[in-house]
């Protein structure tokens, strides 16, 4: 048989690589600079562009998408040149898809510090940006599947199915999740509200942790892990029944995130069950990871890039257990809301994500320079370090959850609340919140201690951009018969058709009836559309990123009900909230019953300075909400958008609208007059004031009119 | 929006049970097979990864490894 000569692109896979450093520093910079923020709000800078709800979400773009997702797409080029014996479909493919790919990364990193966000986590991005990463996916995809086409090997090693799923998963999540109407070229409102954009949103959020930060890291592990043991994965057999379980189960977990929301309760029974059945092929996985290195323990005493990735693949078994547990409804209503999510994020984030990318490296980079790395010492300290930035980061933070939640439900002998105040239980973990901090710096300095190493490490090789190779025509003969399995892995096309099967079926049955059943959503008649000044407000709190800190969903418990004073949150009292602001997590207390707690006053004071009323909280103040104006040019573009996605704004309701936000700002205005505070009518402050005042208050209206 | 389109689906309870048949027969296929599938053909996939190592990073590393 011929012998074809060709040659391997190293030099897509050594950009990648320096993008997955630089932006890892970066993110990880911003991620230690917000856990700052937590315990000294100083720290905020007293800059809009700089603020913890403008910042946190950088740091999760920055991380999940620029580190995370360059690493992948520098593993990805690698390993599946080598599997396939072929180069890259196209380079010129190769490089629309990095340089777009950083582009993205630089647009975001602009548009977010300036406020300019969806507020859907994790597809904070607005409108435009969304469709560069449709575009820039597909010539991915293409540049994949082109490949698959043209390789010299008939059959398709696991890793390669991971990829699949991967593109195939993230191209419907990231299209379904981020329709949106435009009300300029920046700001969109999204086509789903309420419950149903909830929904959307968690099966999108919960699907980008399983195809964006797992299914390409799983078959990363199943390429890397066997080349730095050197042997075999434990088991080829069980990797096949590890991928269709795990394609098929995930997709259907979403609903473990809206767990005594108002999410219908049969699709959170749903997620709750998958959730569970989660742990199978997960741990299947872990452990078909971890025996590969059987009989090889000795090495990984001494070679790092092992070291790196026992403990990933370790971090991965230990967040997949604690997930499905945590999707639990009496473990979630303890946890749900708390900083224990965020210790769970981060046994996945910095463990399995971070350390099998260092690992990754420490492999990759003598390799690609063909010379040996520059101090296995210095890795060692690295890998140390960064185990004790994960115990130190997580640790703290499962004892800050689980203290505060027990602290929000804790009743006194009367049968009040133990702590009625929201900041006596804030206060009482700031201490967790300083030694999470110091956790991520000793991560952060690890991290900084391998590029180092990486630098020296290259500098002192020659790099091989274009490595020589050879192999035999894949003969165009048709082969007839063997398995049907192996039959599929040889046609690629339609083995990816079988994955955007498997995972369509899960979304569409656990959405279709959401959005189909009127009893579903069952419809309050006092809920009225928000008027045109508490809209502004609406988006400013979209802008300032309050959903980072502040949920809006009073949950079925007794200690909640009384704590916020009112009833649990309905379902049709969202109907007209697009996007959904419902939130995950609770630095601040809940908002939902906000509306008509307080006076305007309070309000005012409270954003101006926090510590004015609250002496000793971490929210930071917002001076710049008294100083800019909201534009009431855009109220008309804003109505229109918003009617377009079903807000029964009255035809023409857009012409009259300004009338009826002046007339709202001057009667809060001369509230605000009448406790000797002198406020100017356009500024920022009045509309997120109106909005505050309206949150939760239509169905106490139905009540009084009982 | 989305309504009008379900509607026109007739009995769409019935299809959250076709599909739940569909991967239970999927998978208990996929067992047969894994159980079933040849261990020539396994080793030689499981050996994948180790075997594509270019001729000239095969020559570096053995170059290294008798330093």
């Amino acid at each position: 048989m011929e012998l074809q000569q060709f040659k391997y692109d190293n030099k897509i896979t050594k950009y990648f690589i320096i993008a997955t450093v630089i932006f890892g520093l970066v993110g990880m910079l911003v991620g230690l600079l917000i856990a700052t923020q937590l315990v000294f709000p100083e720290m905020n800078m007293g800059l809009q562009y700089t603020s913890f709800g403008r910042l946190r979400p950088l740091h999760t773009n920055a991380i999940i998408f620029a580190f995370v997702g360059n690493a992948m797409f520098a593993g990805v080029y690698y390993s599946m040149q080598r599997l396939l014996k072929t180069r890259m479909f196209s380079d010129m493919l190769s490089w629309i898809h990095f340089w777009g790919w950083q582009l993205i990364i630089l647009a975001a990193a602009i548009t977010l510090p300036l406020g300019l966000t969806s507020s859907k986590e994790y597809a904070e991005l607005e409108w435009p940006i969304d469709i560069a990463i449709t575009l820039i996916w597909i010539v991915f995809g293409i540049n994949m599947i082109g490949t698959i086409l043209k390789r010299r090997e008939r059959h398709m090693y696991v890793a390669i199915w991971f990829y699949i799923a991967t593109f195939v998963t993230v191209a419907v999540l990231h299209v379904v999740n981020s329709f949106a109407i435009p009300v300029d070229f920046f700001k969109s409102y999204s086509w789903y509200a309420g419950v149903q954009d909830a929904l959307v949103q968690w099966w999108y959020g919960h699907n980008a942790v399983a195809f964006f930060l797992t299914t390409p890291f799983l078959g990363l592990m199943y390429y890397y892990l066997p080349k730095a043991a050197n042997r075999p994965v434990y088991s080829y057999k069980l990797s096949i029944i590890h991928f269709w379980s795990l394609i098929f189960i995930y997709i259907w977990a979403g609903p473990h995130h809206l767990l005594y929301t108002s999410l219908p309760d049969w699709a959170q029974s749903l997620g709750v069950v998958f959730s569970v059945m989660l742990i199978a092929p997960s741990w299947g996985g872990m452990l078909n990871g971890l025996l590969t290195l059987r009989g090889a323990w000795d090495r990984v005493r001494e070679d790092p890039v092992l070291k790196f990735m026992v403990v990933a693949v370790t971090a991965y078994g230990m967040s997949t257990l604690e997930g499905p547990l945590l999707s639990i409804k009496s473990i979630n209503a303890i946890a749900h809301f708390t900083d224990w999510i965020i210790a769970h994020v981060h046994i996945g984030g910095l463990g399995w994500n971070g350390f099998m990318i260092f690992g990754m490296l420490y492999w990759l980079i003598p390799k690609m320079w063909g010379t040996k790395l520059h101090s296995t010492k210095l890795a060692n300290v690295h890998f140390w370090l960064g185990t004790l930035g994960i115990i130190v980061y997580a640790l703290p933070l499962y004892a800050a959850g689980v203290t505060q939640s027990l602290m929000w439900k804790d009743f006194d002998a009367e049968g009040f609340l133990e702590y009625p105040n929201f900041l006596q239980t804030v206060t009482q973990i700031i201490p967790m919140y300083m030694m999470r901090a110091i956790g991520g710096l000793l991560y952060l300095s690890g991290a900084i201690i391998m590029t180092y190493n990486l630098i020296k490490t290259a500098s002192s090789g020659y790099f091989i951009a274009n490595e020589d190779a050879e192999a035999p025509a894949l003969e165009k003969k048709k082969i007839v018969g063997g398995h049907w399995h192996s039959a599929w892995e040889r046609k690629p096309v339609f083995f990816t058709v079988l994955v955007l099967v498997a995972i369509l079926i899960g979304g569409i049955v656990e959405m279709v009836p959401t959005f189909l059943i009127d009893s579903n959503i069952k419809t309050i008649e006092t809920v009225q559309p928000y008027t045109p000044l508490e809209l502004h407000g609406r988006d400013l709190y979209i802008k300032e990123g309050c959903v980072s800190c502040h949920t809006q969903m009073v949950r079925p418990f007794r200690s909640e009900t009384e704590r916020y004073r009112g009833e649990y949150s309905k379902a049709g009292e969202f109907v007209y909230d697009h996007p959904f602001l419902w939130g995950s997590k609770r630095t601040g207390p809940d908002l939902h019953r906000i509306g008509g707690r307080y006076n305007d006053a309070w309000h005012y004071s409270h954003m101006y300075d926090p510590q004015i009323t609250s002496k000793g909280s971490i929210m930071p103040p917002y001076p710049w909400l008294f100083t800019q104006s909201i534009d009431p040019e855009k109220t008309a573009g804003k109505i229109r958008a918003l009617r377009k996605v079903g807000v029964p704004y009255p035809e023409g309701y857009e012409d009259t609208a300004n009338e009826e936000l002046k007339a709202q700002a001057q009667k809060i205005v001369a509230s605000l007059k009448a406790d000797g505070i002198e406020a100017s009518e356009g500024a920022e402050i009045i509309a997120l004031i109106a909005y505050l005042q309206r949150l939760g208050t239509d169905i106490k209206v139905e009540t009084a009119q009982k | 929006m989305f309504k009008h389109y379900f509607e026109q689906v007739h009995n769409v309870a019935i299809w959250p049970i076709i599909s739940l048949s569909i991967f239970f027969v999927f998978f208990l296929g996929l067992m047969i097979y894994v159980w079933k599938i040849k261990k020539s053909y396994v080793d030689q996939m499981g050996e994948m990864p180790l075997k594509d190592d270019s001729p000239e990073i095969r020559t570096h590393s053995i170059n290294l490894n008798n330093h």
